[in-house]
């Protein structure tokens, strides 16, 4: 059923990850990616695989539900792999029929199925150690600079909290007009893409009604508790760097550096 | 002919850890043409309940037999069931979606397959039903007042003439006189053309003054299914439930202890009039 | 000067066409005069579609009046820098329990007042605790509205606008998505607050069991007020409260069905006691 689906995968544990500041984690991943596509060799490779393992086991989250965002993709990174394997010119190792496969193929393919599944198990840990409205928080934070530019973030911010309250709510929704237009007799299984298309718009107009009647309702409920934007806003939870936070940042630069310094040096 | 549960269960999240028994071995029969009130607390099970009397949840175990067929056989139609049994949910002027009220009533009846002549008539019919002025058919549904769209709601499935209509809280949100309004229809054309009405309530007063038949659900299971008189003697059990018996109910009980010889089974205003001018009378 | 003081309060609502001018007028607050003293637990009765809510949202200043003159502790309405203090003194919930709960924390969502108000963080958590603590609602502080029933996600709500610290709460129609339970949890929690805290309470609704606990009410009916007085008051009159689509509660109809029946009654009778006790005194004398 709809309802059953969980959004936001935060798993709640009490480890050194859950407590960090999430623009520290927002930094961290943001360095984790970019290691992710510098290194090119066997000890890029061996020093984030390291990394890795330690974060994993620091964060005290089963490594089952890392993985789970995995199933998702595996499709593309088969379909990745072979191209990558068969398509890259280079030293030829083996060949069949029309296929070809080179040692720069077997090299290619390797990378970048490890980058993918490392990517998504690094920004897995991140929402699984961070509730969405830290995230939202911790990017309001992190993002304040560009306020001078003229970009609203604090409302931006705002609207990504807003709307991971209301998905729920939405969904259930959604699982209740489809009920009672199938008591009607809506059909929105058969036909073909067209036929589904239009099928659906006996689900989707009440939606988007709704949608809009919540939207306006909440607006109005924000004003009346004084909401005039994001100055002059106190927090009742504000983000504060503590101890912790500067010595993760300090590991974060290490592991960056030991990553150029592996991929200069080999 | 009835629409008869056996052995009904039904469990969220089956198989998993978070299994949740919503009904627990349910066995009741709503025969033809009866005006049947369903109470129970919030959670109770009384909403999932009749979601299974039309197929929109299949029991877990069970078997759901509608004039002498069983509804899970595989051969069996469930949008032919769905014709037959109708729904109207909570707060259904949520899912109106035409562009002209006279369009969205026609949704149900199009679905069912008739032509454009059947569809026009059965349409008018379940308008003129509800007391929607015909003049305004061609007005969106979204213009209208909160009453008149909970009107053209239920009128969009009553154009579809079900046997059998089962309302989940038709009135909610609606004044004392909407609410009136809406049940008093319901009764006129339940008296007219004898469909099986089942009123899903949580206001004691309304299932005593409209249903003929009242069945209490607790935690999924069935606690009573009896006329309203003898449900609400039980007023002490059903207030255990989180439930409660009708104001003059509680009121006869009142006299009685007071030490004034009254029958005590009084449900509606009615009923506790009659009986006080009977005791007064015989000074 | 009392708490707000309403005086040939008008709200016209304009229907215009694609070129702005106006095709229709709907007047749905016609000429009201609003009295409410500090401290006073008032009921504001109508159908739907009565103006009733027109009214509530200028009490809030989500609306300013069309003409006529609205007081709110001493501090005109019409002006609009005075429209973030009314705010908070007069705060606002409303009917739908989902619609208005803000954050995906429950105390995360009763700091979202203060924190618009520029509350220092400390005072936060007090006020939070305080408010949450009031409505019975603090042991869920770390729960997800979600998950809440309708009538726990009314207290949360009533709790965000207490944490303001505000005056008086106006309550547009709270109940009416609930089920009884919910209903009374409600009602019990509005009305501590007005016995313990002093809290002016506005409430609007149409169920006529929620207004016998209060000072005073006002029947509106096409955008005037058109009863008012005591709930007992109120009450005596059955034949003009169902001309405007209202009712009376059960126990007032068979007073009044008895009545007519020739029993010799007293007006007004509210509750199940009051009853027995006149038809004891018929049955004595």
């Amino acid at each position: 059923m709809l309802r059953d689906i969980t959004l936001g995968q935060y798993y709640p544990a009490d480890s050194l990850l859950h407590k960090l500041d999430p623009r520290v984690k927002l930094f961290g991943t943001m360095i984790y990616i970019i290691s992710l596509f510098l290194f090119d060799n066997l000890w890029g490779i061996l020093w984030i695989t390291l990394s890795l393992v330690a974060v994993i086991r620091m964060s005290k989250v089963p490594f089952s539900f890392m993985i789970r965002g995995l199933r998702s993709i595996v499709i593309l990174l088969l379909v990745a792999g072979v191209f990558n394997l068969f398509l890259t010119p280079g030293e030829k190792l083996a060949s069949f029929w029309i296929l070809t496969i080179t040692k720069e193929g077997v090299k290619n393919a390797t990378l970048m199925t490890i980058r993918m599944v490392y990517l998504i198990i690094g920004t897995s840990i991140m929402t699984l150690t961070t509730t969405p409205n830290q995230l939202t928080d911790g990017l309001e934070k992190s993002l304040h600079g560009l306020t001078k530019l003229n970009v609203p973030v604090h409302e931006i911010a705002m609207m990504m909290s807003i709307a991971l309250r209301f998905i729920p709510i939405l969904i259930e929704e959604t699982d209740k007009i489809m009920k009672a237009q199938m008591a009607r007799g809506a059909d929105f299984e058969s036909g073909n893409i067209f036929q589904k298309a239009k099928n659906m718009v006996p689900l989707l107009v009440p939606l988007f009604v709704s949608a809009f009647r919540r939207a306006y309702d909440l607006a109005q409920a924000m004003e009346a508790r004084c909401y005039h934007g994001g100055e002059g806003r106190t927090k009742m939870k504000p983000l504060q760097y503590v101890s912790r936070d500067r010595n993760a940042y300090l590991l974060i630069l290490a592991f960056f550096v030991i990553v150029i310094v592996l991929k200069v040096v080999f | 002919m009835a629409l008869e549960l056996r052995d009904i269960t039904y469990k969220y999240s089956a198989g998993t850890a978070y299994e949740i028994t919503a009904l627990d071995h349910i066995n009741v029969t709503f025969p033809d043409g009866e005006f049947i009130g369903i109470i129970g607390h919030t959670g109770s099970g009384k909403s999932t309940l009749v979601q299974h009397l039309n197929g929109l949840i299949k029991a877990t175990s069970g078997e759901i037999i509608y004039n002498g067929q069983n509804i899970y056989d595989p051969n069996y139609s469930m949008k032919e069931l769905r014709t037959q049994v109708g729904m109207v949910f909570q707060y259904p002027e949520h899912q109106l979606f035409e562009t002209t009220v006279y369009d969205d009533v026609a949704f149900g009846p199009k679905n069912q397959g008739l032509d454009d002549k059947d569809v026009a008539l059965r349409t008018y019919e379940a308008l003129e039903a509800v007391g929607f002025p015909q003049e305004l058919c061609d007005v969106s549904p979204f213009e209208l007042s909160g009453g008149q769209k909970r009107r053209v709601a239920i009128a969009g499935v009553m154009a579809m003439k079900p046997a059998v209509l089962i309302l989940d809280e038709p009135t909610a949100g609606l004044d004392p006189m909407g609410r009136d309004e809406i049940l008093n229809m319901l009764k006129e054309t339940h008296e007219r053309t004898g469909n099986t009405v089942i009123l899903v309530s949580h206001s004691m007063e309304d299932v005593a003054n409209y249903a003929d038949r009242i069945v209490v659900i607790d935690k999924g299971q069935i606690k009573y299914n009896d006329t309203p008189k003898k449900v609400f003697q039980h007023y002490k059990d059903l207030e255990a439930m989180g439930l409660a018996a009708p104001q003059v109910t509680y009121f006869m009980n009142d006299l009685k202890k007071a030490g004034m010889p009254v029958s005590t089974d009084a449900t509606t205003v009615q009923e506790a009039r009659d009986e006080i001018l009977k005791l007064m009378g015989r000074k | 000067m009392s708490f707000i003081e309403a005086k040939n309060l008008v709200h016209e609502y304009f229907r215009r066409d694609e070129d702005d001018n106006v095709v229709d007028v709907l007047t749905a607050v016609d000429n009201v005069d609003l009295h409410v003293e500090a401290g006073q637990f008032i009921s504001i009765l109508g159908h739907n579609g009565s103006g009733k809510s027109t009214l509530a949202k200028h009490l809030n200043v989500l609306l300013t009046p069309s003409s006529g003159s609205l007081f709110i502790d001493g501090k005109d309405a019409s002006d609009e820098k005075n429209t973030l203090k009314i705010r908070q003194n007069a705060g606002m919930v409303f009917q739908n329990p989902d619609n208005q709960i803000i954050a995906s924390v429950v105390e995360e969502d009763v700091a979202f007042g203060p924190e618009n108000i520029g509350v220092p963080t400390d005072e936060i958590w007090e006020r939070v605790e305080k408010s949450l603590k009031a409505v019975g609602m603090w042991d869920y502080r770390e729960h997800s509205p979600n998950k809440l029933s309708g009538g726990q996600k009314q207290r949360v709500a009533i709790a965000g606008v207490m944490a303001m610290e505000p005056k008086c709460i106006v309550l547009d129609e709270p109940t009416a998505m609930l089920d009884p339970d919910g209903r009374k949890e409600v009602l019990d929690a509005v009305h501590e607050l007005n016995k313990k805290k002093g809290v002016t309470i506005i409430l609007i609704t149409h169920y006529m069991e929620e207004v016998v606990g209060s000072d005073y009410v006002f029947v509106m009916d096409k955008g005037s007020v058109v009863m008012q007085g005591t709930p007992r008051e109120i009450f005596s009159d059955v034949e003009t409260l169902k001309a405007h689509r209202l009712d009376v509660p059960q126990i007032t109809e068979l007073a009044y069905e008895l009545k007519k029946s020739g029993v010799d009654l007293p007006d007004g009778i509210l509750t199940r006691q009051e009853l027995l006790e006149a038809l004891r005194y018929l049955d004595e004398n």
